[in-house]
């Protein structure tokens, strides 16, 4: 049953690293991450890699297969070509610690800078009354099981270390997004603030997050397209720009 | 090998285990003003509690306004043959609404109702409607809402004390390998980060242990790699008792192929929206299964099954809901009887009731699990199914009130890695709202506590013996492997202390788990200290081994059958065994077992069950006295 399959995958640390040739078993209905686990089982007992749920819920074993980003425990072997060598190597948008493990810090890093969620000051626990439709809209973007897979193959940052100071990216976009459809949230401006403090902007909608998401979430057509088209809105429409002009508002309804 | 130097810190409390329960408590705690270190294995927001699915228990009545506390209370006293700790099944029963609530105050997105209160929806066990839920990700919200809670806090004290780390720092992928006391009390933690094996030495005066599950010492589990029973081991080593840790949770409906997938779970929320069970005759045989404690709340017959839908209060419930446990064991049998599918399960079908949207809309993580993991489109075709290991009942003995572990000061416990909550058997949705009652209640203990007693200061030999300890496996050549130790444990519990056991298996288990366990002395670890997997799966084997020998020793002791214990040689439940905890301690070479009187229920809990039910679990005398005062 078993058959013999051909891997190259990258192995190293920050100072020096190179693809190493393996063999490994694997069997019917199996899939990339379990025969990286068999690879460390027999062969590389220190090989690093990082996995949790192994059923696509965690979005721990992010890694680049073939060079396409992919969660590993969702990678069917049979998906690839009988006897093909298949080539696995680490997110290259984020620094490598070791082998297919990289340093995701930077997603932490961004999620710190987005204000938070907040309620109307008088809302009263229990109280809150929403439509299933109107929670659905942020729902989506809730799925998010943060594999950070938008923002590797994400190409404002993916080879453009410089970049990332001043970009958010994909993941983050959608946290905007979320909050600012958010039927509670009170906080005025998030739109505004992710084109001039998130980069919003320096997206130009190639759509490359939404084809490698794992939870099938329409980060350009549902969340970042949306949210780019109001900000122009305001931005260009005069009666508009006055009227919050003069009556002080601060936010963009 | 090179000694790097150790890393120190100084907090007030240390979480250990950055899941549910863990969150909940560090936000308690922090909200009280003490300064925290959550730490975790994985990466911040990767806890096991992203795998549930189904919901959160919560008797809001938003769906069934007939739905309180007292009927939870009930409901969770039954579903663990009455095993529970009584107070702890009552905390849970009242609080949890207002868990919920709060969570929905911090930003967490519930599925509707019309009147645009957050949506129940049946489950195994539960009476009324009663879990609020996201589609069947509802684990994955409750961890965002708490993981985003604990950034708003930090952005507050980036604010208020100029850094976001001032009172919450959260030490992503680092172990704790030991837990240190002086003077018999809580000191501190000690332990190594993943990445590069540099040893952390925490000196705080209270430690919450909120490890998580111990799924992972069984072959075929629904549970990730980090559920390998650390808070379980750390708690026995730091001279706590576990409690009942014979009880284990088979989920009856894992996937079971293709194998690569056999284990992962499929959520019970598939028979609550009205999936049933068939074996390879077609017959849906779960009504042959409804044991007599439960025969005047499930429908013996398909009609009658299938009205219960629509009106719930005119019908008694489908047997598809029954307990967990009954369930995996009616699943069992089928299968052993020879009624099971191709590949040795039975199948579960949502197809024929639900139309493919409504599927895909309540069910969808189901949908994509089964579509790519293995071909199989469920609002078409019926999904093979069969018992994955899920879930521990057993574990740190606690004071109900605050969570304190009992006998060594200064510890806590909330979670899955704590006991006597569930009783025999877990309901499912008990878990979520489980972690967020006793989450809290941890943080409460622990920020009461530190208040009467301040740091001691972590003495050199429990440093040194702590780094010896981490250093070991290096040190050996031509050791053991500790994936093959892992294999082999994964096989003796799975054939011998699993679903179904016998005194004589049992004890066979007992003879090689301690055979392993002399092996795993002498593991040895190829490459560096550098994130390598080999020398973290050292740690987690050592703790799978100690919950092992927990279980295995509880299982051989308890002759009855009872929720998540099941004895082929002792098939009946008895009321004698009701009475009786089982409380594992640990003295350095080998895991203790002595049996402790359970708690009587108090009068006022007694009163709110029929004294007829009450007859069925317990013992003339216990009903002549009409609970205790």
């Amino acid at each position: 049953m078993a058959r013999k399959l051909k891997l190259r995958i990258w192995r190293g640390d920050a100072t020096d690293g190179g693809l190493k040739n393996v063999e490994v078993d694997v069997n019917e209905g199996e899939v990339v991450l379990d025969v990286i686990h068999r690879v460390q089982a027999t062969q590389m007992g220190d090989l690093a890699v990082r996995w949790n749920c192994k059923a696509g819920k965690c979005g721990s074993c992010s890694m680049e297969i073939n060079g396409k980003p992919r969660l590993a425990c969702m990678t069917q072997v049979a998906s690839f070509p009988e006897g093909e060598e298949i080539t696995i190597t680490p997110l290259r948008a984020f620094p490598v610690i070791k082998d297919l493990v990289t340093d995701v810090s930077f997603n932490y890093r961004k999620a710190m800078e987005i204000p938070s969620y907040e309620h109307p000051k008088d809302l009263a626990p229990g109280a809150a009354r929403m439509q299933q439709v109107d929670v659905e809209r942020s729902q989506e973007f809730r799925k998010c099981i943060e594999c950070f897979l938008c923002q590797d193959v994400c190409h404002v940052v993916r080879d453009h270390e410089e970049n990332k100071k001043s970009f958010a990216g994909p993941r983050f976009f959608i946290r905007i997004a979320e909050l600012d459809m958010h039927p509670l949230d009170i906080l005025k401006n998030r739109k505004q603030k992710a084109q001039e403090e998130h980069g919003l902007g320096m997206c130009n909608i190639t759509k490359c997050c939404t084809e490698v998401c794992p939870e099938h979430i329409r980060i350009t057509d549902n969340a970042i397209i949306p949210m780019k088209e109001r900000v122009v809105d305001v931005k260009y429409d005069p009666v508009r720009w006055l009227g919050s002009k003069i009556r002080k508002r601060e936010g963009i309804v | 090998m090179t000694m790097t130097s150790l890393e120190k810190y100084k907090y007030d409390v240390v979480v250990i285990g950055a899941g549910g329960a863990g969150l909940r408590a560090a936000v308690e705690a922090r909200e009280a003003g003490l300064s925290v270190a959550i730490v975790c294995k994985s990466l911040f927001g990767k806890a096991h509690t992203v795998m549930a699915e189904g919901g959160a228990a919560a008797s809001m009545g938003n769906v069934n306004d007939n739905d309180n506390w007292q009927v939870h209370f009930r409901d969770t006293m039954r579903g663990g043959k009455f095993l529970n700790h009584y107070r702890m099944a009552e905390l849970h029963a009242k609080e949890s609404p207002d868990r919920i609530w709060e969570l929905e105050m911090w930003g967490a997105l519930f599925d509707r109702t019309k009147e645009g209160k957050i949506s129940q929806r049946n489950f195994g066990g539960h009476e009324y409607p009663r879990l609020a839920h996201v589609g069947d990700r509802t684990g994955l919200e409750l961890i965002r809402t708490m993981q985003q809670r604990i950034v708003a806090l930090q952005q507050q004290d980036a604010k208020d004390h100029g850094s976001s780390e001032s009172h919450i720092k959260v030490f992503a992928e680092l172990t704790i390998t030991e837990i240190l006391k002086e003077n018999g009390k809580i000191a501190g933690a000690y332990g190594y980060w993943r990445e590069n094996g540099n040893e952390v030495l925490f000196e705080a005066p209270a430690v919450i242990i909120a490890t998580g599950g111990v799924g992972k010492t069984f072959k075929i589990t629904s549970n990730s790699w980090e559920g390998t029973g650390d808070g379980h081991a750390l708690a026995l080593k730091a001279g706590a008792n576990l409690v009942d840790m014979e009880f284990l949770q088979f989920h009856p409906t894992g996937m079971v192929w293709p194998p690569s997938v056999r284990g992962i779970l499929v959520t019970e929320s598939v028979r609550g929206e009205g999936g049933i069970l068939t074996n390879s005759l077609g017959e849906r045989f779960m009504f042959k299964y409804i044991p007599e404690v439960f025969k005047d709340k499930y429908a013996d017959n398909e009609a009658e099954a299938d009205r219960w839908y629509l009106d719930q209060d005119n019908n008694r419930r489908p047997p598809e809901l029954l307990p967990r446990d009954e369930v995996s064991r009616a699943i069992n049998s089928e299968v052993k009887a020879g009624r099971g599918t191709e590949h040795g399960g039975v199948y579960l079908d949502v197809s024929k009731r639900l139309s493919a949207e409504v599927i895909k809309k309540r069910l969808p993580s189901m949908w994509h699990q089964f579509y790519e993991l293995a071909g199989v489109d469920i609002t078409k075709e019926a999904m093979e199914v069969g018992p994955t290991c899920h879930y521990v009942m057993g574990g740190v003995e606690v004071e109900p009130d605050n969570a304190a572990a009992i006998g060594v000061p200064g510890l806590f416990a909330a979670g899955e890695v704590a006991g006597g909550m569930h009783g025999s058997n877990r309901l499912g949705g008990n878990s979520l709202s489980d972690l967020l009652v006793f989450g809290r209640r941890a943080g409460m203990g622990a920020v009461a506590y530190v208040k009467n007693n301040p740091t001691a200061t972590v003495s050199e030999k429990a440093i040194s013996d702590a780094a010896a300890r981490i250093e070991a496996p290096f040190s050996r050549a031509g050791g053991e492997n500790s994936y093959s130790l892992h294999a082999e444990l994964q096989e003796v519990t799975h054939n011998l202390v699993g679903i179904i056991r016998t005194g004589k298996e049992v004890e066979e288990a007992i003879e090689k788990i301690a055979t392993i366990r002399a092996r795993s002395a002498n593991v040895a670890v190829a490459g560096d200290r550098k994130f390598n997997p080999g020398f973290h799966l050292a740690f987690d084997l050592d703790n799978m081994l100690l919950v092992a020998e927990s279980t295995a020793k509880s299982a051989l002791l308890r002759e009855e059958s009872r929720g998540g214990h099941t004895r082929d040689d002792f098939p009946g439940m008895s009321s004698k065994w009701r009475q009786i905890n089982h409380i594992s301690s640990f003295d350095g070479n080998k895991v203790n077992i002595k049996a402790q009187p359970l708690p009587a229920i108090p009068k006022e809990l007694f009163d709110l069950f029929d004294v007829h039910e009450l007859e069925k679990y317990m013992t003339p005398e216990e009903i002549a006295k009409g609970g205790s005062n």
